[in-house]
């Protein structure tokens, strides 16, 4: 469980985050999203107990990131944004001294190294200098690290950044393995990881929060109008004509190149794709494509982005 | 003090890992059996003009001429030795990121300077240990008192001790290794030749000087004169030292 209340934070005269609060529930894993530069990886610092809020308070697992900082961090597992590690080191000692100063007994550590090693699928690379390692296992390091302890809070900064697909998909799939019982929270201005793994999302930008929904609740809340997507065959004027006097519509744009290509903008609440096919019938055209476009959290994330700042523009 | 054991044994294995120990350790044993070598030729040929004269040769032990002129050769090599042992301490932490797991693992800011300064202490004693069988042999050809090498080399333990928490603050205060490395070579030959300025200053800050100077202690204990005026300059020079660091590292932290 984690909340935050009012976090702000100022690097000299530079704010970073602004009265940043959220609730995050037990066993929820969330997505953080933002543009780079937006206070994810502040906030994330923050409620790691990296460094302290410059004003607003934390609790993790009810724990005050201040007074409990040490009780807190015992509960962490943590994956910082450049996933920095002793390059000097072989995986498995790295391993052993990370669990050895999160406090796994020193009886337990060689199987708790174990357990983190198969559940990242490191194996093969255990006895290996991390320096020599390729992107995408250091970063499997990075997590191994933060599993050790079994700590009931997962705080990844950025888990996928600068991976290939098949590393991302992989990375996802341990992170999927982790789910069950445990509080995660993700950050990425990646979005389609954001909306594949997370039940809700809290997108940030400019150090303030902008909105935090499910990612459906959050393409509906946003959805001022449908977009039906139609192609007929045949020029015709006179469907187009029809189609702009039927009710429900509110605009039609119309590219002609052999077929009649329409993108028309209706009200959502009603879907009026039945009588657009009956209309093509009727007036005799091909009906080639009719699909409604569903707006992705993609187009969520850049209308809010974009609002707030010619918001800020204005004031300017 | 919680997790001062695993940071510790990671310090350790880090420092040996690294080819700077190495190639400090050779050419630190190198030039101090150089020095070993030079001295021990020079107070052979002193033992035999003072033969002549009996005299002085009353007054002088030679043993103790030798262990004090290799004792504070050693100590000259120990200014240019400690900076290059201290130098990574922190600064690769910062420069690699890695003191954002440091930071964020259920460890005491306490515990890490300990740690580190202990583990770069442990290397530092290996060093002038290595020093020991050359001087131990000697004494026992010679037959001379244990007394002024126990003495000799606690007070080259204790200006390690002074040189090394100098060097782990210096290294809290920047990212790059080699900066690191000047700050602590700067202050510390500043504080070493302080003590020769005090004849030439008044005699308040002659003596604020004298107090200073981080030679002037050794001399005592360098000639087997075991003062305790030395012993508490160099306990509470070293604990001002790694105050700092942990004032340090948690404006690191405030500052973020």
């Amino acid at each position: 469980m984690i909340e935050a209340e009012g976090l702000t934070k100022f690097y000299g005269p530079r704010g970073a985050i602004r009265n940043v609060s959220f609730e995050i529930d037990k066993g929820e894993v969330v997505g953080f999203l933002g543009p780079n530069g937006a206070g994810k990886s502040t906030t994330i610092r923050i409620l790691t107990c990296y460094m302290p809020p410059s004003s607003g308070t934390a609790r993790v697992e009810g724990l005050d990131i201040i007074e409990d900082s040490l009780r807190i961090r015992e509960k962490i597992g943590y994956l910082p944004e450049s996933v920095p590690l002793y390059k000097e080191l072989t995986v498995r000692r790295f391993l052993r001294f990370a669990a050895g100063s999160k406090g796994v007994e020193a009886k337990k550590i060689r199987s708790e190294v174990s357990r983190v090693i198969s559940a990242c699928g490191l194996e093969k690379t255990a006895n290996r200098e991390i320096g020599n390692l390729s992107k995408g296992f250091k970063q499997r390091v990075g997590l191994a690290q933060a599993l050790l302890n079994n700590p009931s809070v997962l705080i990844l900064d950025e888990p996928t950044i600068g991976l290939d697909p098949t590393q991302i998909i992989e990375i996802r799939r341990i992170i999927e393995e982790l789910r069950e019982d445990r509080t995660i929270l993700l950050s990425s201005h990646i979005l389609p990881e954001v909306a594949q793994i997370c039940r809700r999302v809290i997108i940030i930008n400019k150090g303030e929060i902008v909105a935090t929904d499910s990612p459906a609740n959050l393409t509906s809340q946003l959805q001022k109008t449908a977009t039906i997507v139609l192609e007929v065959s045949g020029p015709s004027a006179e469907f187009a004509q029809a189609l702009e006097n039927m009710s429900g519509v509110q605009k039609i744009s119309m590219e002609s190149n052999g077929t009649s290509k329409f993108e028309i903008e209706t009200d959502p609440s009603v879907d009026i794709r039945p009588e657009i096919a009956a209309l093509a019938m009727q007036k005799g055209c091909g009906l080639l494509e009719l699909k409604k476009m569903q707006l992705s959290l993609e187009d969520v994330f850049m209308q809010l982005v974009t609002e707030e700042s010619t918001v800020e523009g204005a004031e300017s | 003090m919680k997790g001062f054991w695993p940071i510790y044994k990671k310090e350790l294995y880090g420092m040996f890992m690294s080819p700077i120990f190495y190639v400090v350790a050779f050419f630190f044993l190198l030039i101090c059996g150089i020095f070993f070598n030079y001295i021990l030729r020079q107070v052979i040929m002193v033992s035999y003009q003072v033969a002549q004269n009996p005299e002085l040769a009353q007054n002088i032990s030679m043993p103790d001429l030798f262990m004090r002129s290799f004792l504070w050769n050693i100590s000259v090599v120990m200014l240019f030795v400690a900076p290059l042992l201290t130098m990574r301490l922190y600064a690769e932490e910062l420069k690699s990121g890695t003191i954002e797991l440091l930071y964020t693992y259920p460890v005491t800011d306490l515990a890490t300077v300990a740690a580190k300064f202990a583990a770069c202490m442990t290397t530092f004693t290996i060093l002038i240990a290595a020093t020991l069988p050359g001087v131990i042999m000697l004494s026992s050809i010679a037959g001379s008192s244990w007394k002024p090498i126990v003495c000799g080399y606690g007070g080259l333990f204790l200006l390690g001790c002074s040189f090394i928490s100098l060097g782990t603050f210096a290294s809290t205060l920047t990212r790059n290794q080699i900066v690191a490395a000047i700050i602590t070579f700067g202050i510390l030959l500043v504080l070493w030749f302080i003590g020769q300025a005090k004849s030439s200053a008044s005699p308040l800050v002659g003596s604020i000087f004298g107090y200073l100077s981080v030679s002037d202690h050794f001399e005592g204990l360098a000639k087997g004169l075991l003062d305790s005026r030395d012993i508490v300059f160099y306990v509470v020079f070293s604990a001002f030292f790694l105050f700092l660091t942990l004032r340090q590292m948690s404006s690191y932290r405030w500052r973020g």
